[in-house]
């Protein structure tokens, strides 16, 4: 059966080829169908992938040698295990749901960039499978490097806006810092153990010094920082934003994002061996929680909220594998997936009523006129606040009971952010759905729910959200924990603390409290009287996130720009210029000199010859005696 | 005699040649000191030939040893004609063209 | 102090005077007739040398044959002692500084540099004696060492002669 899992990444790149080529020439509605279709098929394929997995275990497929040097051997191989084919679940079907929803979205797009999309989005879907399926990390790095360029090429869709274009720049070449971490980690793996092979490297994980494995693990996670948008490399994540809402979707639930936290679940071998790296991960995963969550308070961007929720979940998730909960962050990133893809597509379905207004201060009362998006949203935000039994606190639940267990600290941080994720996603959800409406007259008479192609997605994802921890249910709770025993045979557990069941009722009872309270004062807060001006004091430095962009700018764009404009005037103007130029004029007026040698008087031309003569004779029967004078002169 | 005195002699005339290249204009007589350096060297290598011939002489009455340095003296004379031949042939050309036999008006070739 | 030397003396002397009076004459005619006059007293040092053949054939082609083809140039020109510009002073000056340099110079390395003197201390040149300049030995070699290039110089003298004839043609 997993001889099929070419089949996988092959619909996508396919559907890329067909769109990307034939994007002047086929119709609208064909590229949809193409598009979609792909990554349908390859849902189905993935859908028979992981029960033959659950089956019969996973395995390693190998096509052919892709770097071939002597003894060094990098193979072109799959490997189809639990892990992998998890996320095959989850970027396949999430990704074909919203794939079906941009067929709706960008239904205003001329047929040639509505071509250019689908074959971005196709070459996305396929580029986050390789890294996914593949069986060593340089076949990840490739797929690692094409989600870098797909968000990239999604992100300044848009090219004629300028600000757009650097949003997409932004988001390069910070991953592209994240890139390198990944690449030395790569080349430190093959020069200690000489292979990249997943299977390899983890049964020789052993043999590495401890300084190896944190250096590794270090270097892996700066790769991780990039992808998934960790501090300090989270900045382009907010940004992203200036794509079109599906890409956003796509980009936090799907694919992208989720590919750090897939890489470190895959590497936890070399974790566990890494007891620095992963108090490293868990630090940062926490501050970058807490951090975006604060941030996240004060936007009114509604994208620019689930952005930072983004950001802040992937802390949570950092947290989970910092902590050991391997499984737990798995799962949270599923659930996650789930709820995230729901409320950008619910975000986008918001988008597409307001004529593509997105301030949440210009909304309000939506609830009437958008009950689907209304209903599924709302759906979405109890699943992201915690809330009982929605399936984001199942997850959220594993990874802060597993937080406890490693220290009480992270814990309390952690159950903060709960209830400050809790408060903006409600915040959000009053100012926009309840209340009055405070758009424009003409956005009212035009407010609609969208086309069935948007919301069928938006009900499929709010299924999932609501039953999608249903996977996971912890065993004090009744449940069996599915998810555990499923990957079990890939995550290590032996770092897995169990706590007492009555410490650990107490704490899903704290944080579901807290979670409840947040909202109850944030729907209190904001649905009858949103706030409509501009943030004042510390919300200030909230709503301008902390001044982290003005910071960057001040500490490493405008030096290197210093540096760059000093080495432009300066050094290359009169320095390399000065040179260049210099020995062109030397030469020129040298044989502007010289020219005046030739005067083509026969009597100059002999007299020079016979001085140089003289000077031959000389130097030829004198050289030491002239040597020696020459050393007397100086 | 000293094979000095002979390598005396010819640079001395050589070195006369070569001023009178330097300081005459006429192409004539600049073309006659050149015969003049060409005499000079042919001398040197007259006199360094019999200079070789000697030590072979004292034991050999015979012997043809330096007999090169002659023949390499003969070969000269005949290009030096030939030379001549065509060197005068260029200055009677000068002379129809220009109407003068002065070497500076040779610089004219430069355009 | 016997004849040869005598006679090497007065021939060197001879050679040197006439050969700066080529240089010193105003008149071309003059220069030429001075010139041949070094032709012979290099002709007599050929002598001195029992370089008989060299001596004869010194005096038939360069001072019968070649001095002669610049008489007639000369007088076929016309050319008077006023027609010659002169250089100006500092040019000769720099001309006679340049050659005495090459003298000086070249003199020098024969006297001084130790290379060269160690070579030639002692080295004399035979007189009056040896076969070597005798028509008999020099044509044994020519017809037989140096007969090829013996007829490349007749190959040279003919198109010596065809460029000579091209170039004196009027056009």
């Amino acid at each position: 059966m997993s001889k099929l899992v070419y089949l996988v990444p092959l619909f996508p790149l396919i559907g890329f080829l067909i769109n990307g080529l034939g994007r002047k020439s086929l119709s609208k509605s064909l590229i949809g169908i193409i598009g979609s279709g792909a990554i349908l098929a390859s849902f189905v394929v993935s859908l028979v992938l992981f029960f033959d997995v659950k089956a019969h275990g996973g395995s390693v497929v190998s096509y052919f040698n892709f770097i071939d040097v002597e003894s060094f051997k990098i193979a072109f191989a799959f490997q189809v295990d639990q892990l992998s084919s998890l996320f095959l679940l989850i970027i396949t079907g999430i990704g074909f749901l919203i794939h079906l929803y941009s067929t709706s979205y960008m239904h205003e797009e001329e047929p040639q960039h509505f071509g250019r999309y689908f074959a971005y989005l196709n070459l996305f879907v396929f580029s986050m499978l390789l890294l996914v399926l593949g069986a060593n990390y340089v076949i990840m790095f490739i797929g690692w490097e094409g989600v870098g360029l797909c968000s990239y090429l999604l992100i300044g869709y848009w090219f004629k806006n300028e600000n757009y274009n650097y949003a997409a720049k932004k988001a390069f070449v910070m991953n592209r810092i994240g890139d390198l971490g990944f690449l030395l980690a790569v080349f430190w793996i093959i020069t200690r153990l000489g292979t990249t092979n997943y299977a390899d490297v983890f049964a020789n994980a052993a043999h590495l010094s401890k300084f190896d494995a944190t250096v590794i693990t270090t270097l892996l996670f700066v790769g991780a920082m990039g992808k998934s948008a960790q501090i300090p490399l989270y900045t382009w994540l907010p940004d992203a934003m200036a794509g079109p809402t599906p890409v956003s979707a796509l980009i936090h639930a799907a694919t992208m994002v989720t590919a750090g936290i897939y890489m470190i679940a895959r590497s936890n071998a070399l974790y566990s061996l890494a007891p620095f790296t992963q108090h490293l991960v868990a630090i940062i995963g926490l501050a970058t929680a807490l951090f975006a969550a604060t941030i996240a308070i004060k936007q009114n961007d509604i994208k620019k909220v689930l952005a930072y929720s983004t950001v802040s979940q992937l802390g949570y998730m950092f947290l989970g594998l910092g902590v050991g909960a391997y499984t737990g962050a798995v799962f949270h990133v599923m659930t996650h997936a789930f709820f995230k893809a729901l409320l950008f597509l619910g975000a986008g379905s918001v988008i597409h009523a307001m004529h593509h207004e997105q301030d949440i201060r210009m909304m309000g009362g939506l609830k009437k006129k958008l009950p689907i998006t209304h209903i599924t949203f709302l759906l979405g935000c109890l699943a992201i606040a915690g809330i009982p039994p929605f399936s984001g606190f199942f997850s959220k639940d594993e990874i802060l009971a597993a937080a406890y267990a490693e220290s009480p600290i992270y814990w309390g941080v952690g159950v903060v952010t709960a209830g400050l994720t809790a408060f903006y996603m409600f915040r959000l959800y009053a100012t926009t759905f309840l209340g009055q409406f405070r758009g424009t007259h003409e956005q009212e008479h035009h407010l609609h729910e969208s086309p069935s192609a948007m919301t069928i997605p938006l009900v499929v994802l709010a299924i999932l959200s609501v039953l999608g921890g249903m996977v996971g249910v912890p065993e004090i709770l009744g449940g069996h924990h599915e998810l555990h025993h499923f990957l079990s045979p890939i995550l290590t557990t032996e770092h897995e603390h169990h706590i007492e069941h009555n410490v650990e009722f107490g704490l899903m009872a704290a944080s579901v409290i807290l979670a409840a309270l947040a909202i109850a004062f944030a729907i209190g807060r904001y649905s009858k009287k949103p706030e409509l001006n501009d943030a004042n004091g510390f919300g200030k430095v909230l709503a301008n996130k902390w001044y982290i962009d003005e910071l960057y700018d001040a500490i490493v764009v405008r030096p290197l720009n210093a540096i760059a404009t000093f080495l432009k005037n300066i050094i290359e103007k009169s320095g390399i210029d000065g040179i260049v130029n210099g020995v062109g004029k030397l030469v020129n007026y040298s044989s502007r000199q010289l020219r005046l040698l030739q005067s083509g008087l026969v009597g100059n031309y002999i007299l020079i010859m016979v001085l140089g003569i003289v000077v031959f004779i000389l130097i030829w029967f004198y050289d030491t005696t002239i040597l020696r004078m020459i050393g007397k002169i100086f | 005699m000293p094979i000095q005195y002979y390598i005396y002699l010819a640079l001395a005339l050589f070195s006369i040649g070569i001023i009178g290249v330097l300081v005459r204009r006429n192409a004539i007589i600049v073309f006659m000191c050149i015969e003049l350096m060409l005499n000079a060297v042919n001398l040197l290598l007259v006199a360094f030939s019999k200079m070789h011939h000697g030590v072979a002489y004292a034991t050999d009455k015979a012997s043809t040893v330096g007999i090169d340095g002659q023949l390499f003296v003969f070969f000269i004379m005949v290009v030096a004609a030939a030379e001549v031949s065509v060197g005068l042939a260029i200055i009677v050309m000068l002379y129809r063209n220009t109407h003068s036999v002065d070497v500076n008006f040779l610089n004219r070739l430069k355009n | 102090m016997n004849i040869t030397h005598i006679l090497f003396w007065f021939l060197s002397a001879l050679a040197l005077v006439s050969a700066m009076m080529v240089v010193v004459s105003k008149n071309p005619i003059h220069s030429i007739l001075w010139l041949i006059l070094v032709f012979f007293a290099i002709s007599g040092h050929y002598i001195l040398l029992n370089a008989q053949f060299l001596a004869i054939v010194n005096l038939i082609v360069y001072a019968g044959a070649i001095m002669v083809l610049f008489l007639f140039v000369v007088m076929l020109m016309n050319l008077n002692k006023e027609t010659e510009q002169q250089k100006n002073v500092w040019m000769k000056l720099t001309g006679v500084i340049a050659g005495g340099c090459f003298l000086v110079s070249t003199c020098n390395v024969i006297f001084n540099a130790q290379s060269v003197s160690r070579e030639l201390a002692g080295k004399t040149a035979l007189m009056k004696e040896g076969s070597i300049g005798l028509i008999g030995t020099l044509g044994k070699a020519l017809f037989s060492n140096y007969v090829i290039p013996f007829e490349i110089s007749s190959v040279l003298f003919l198109s010596a002669m065809v460029g000579a004839v091209v170039i004196g043609k009027k056009d």
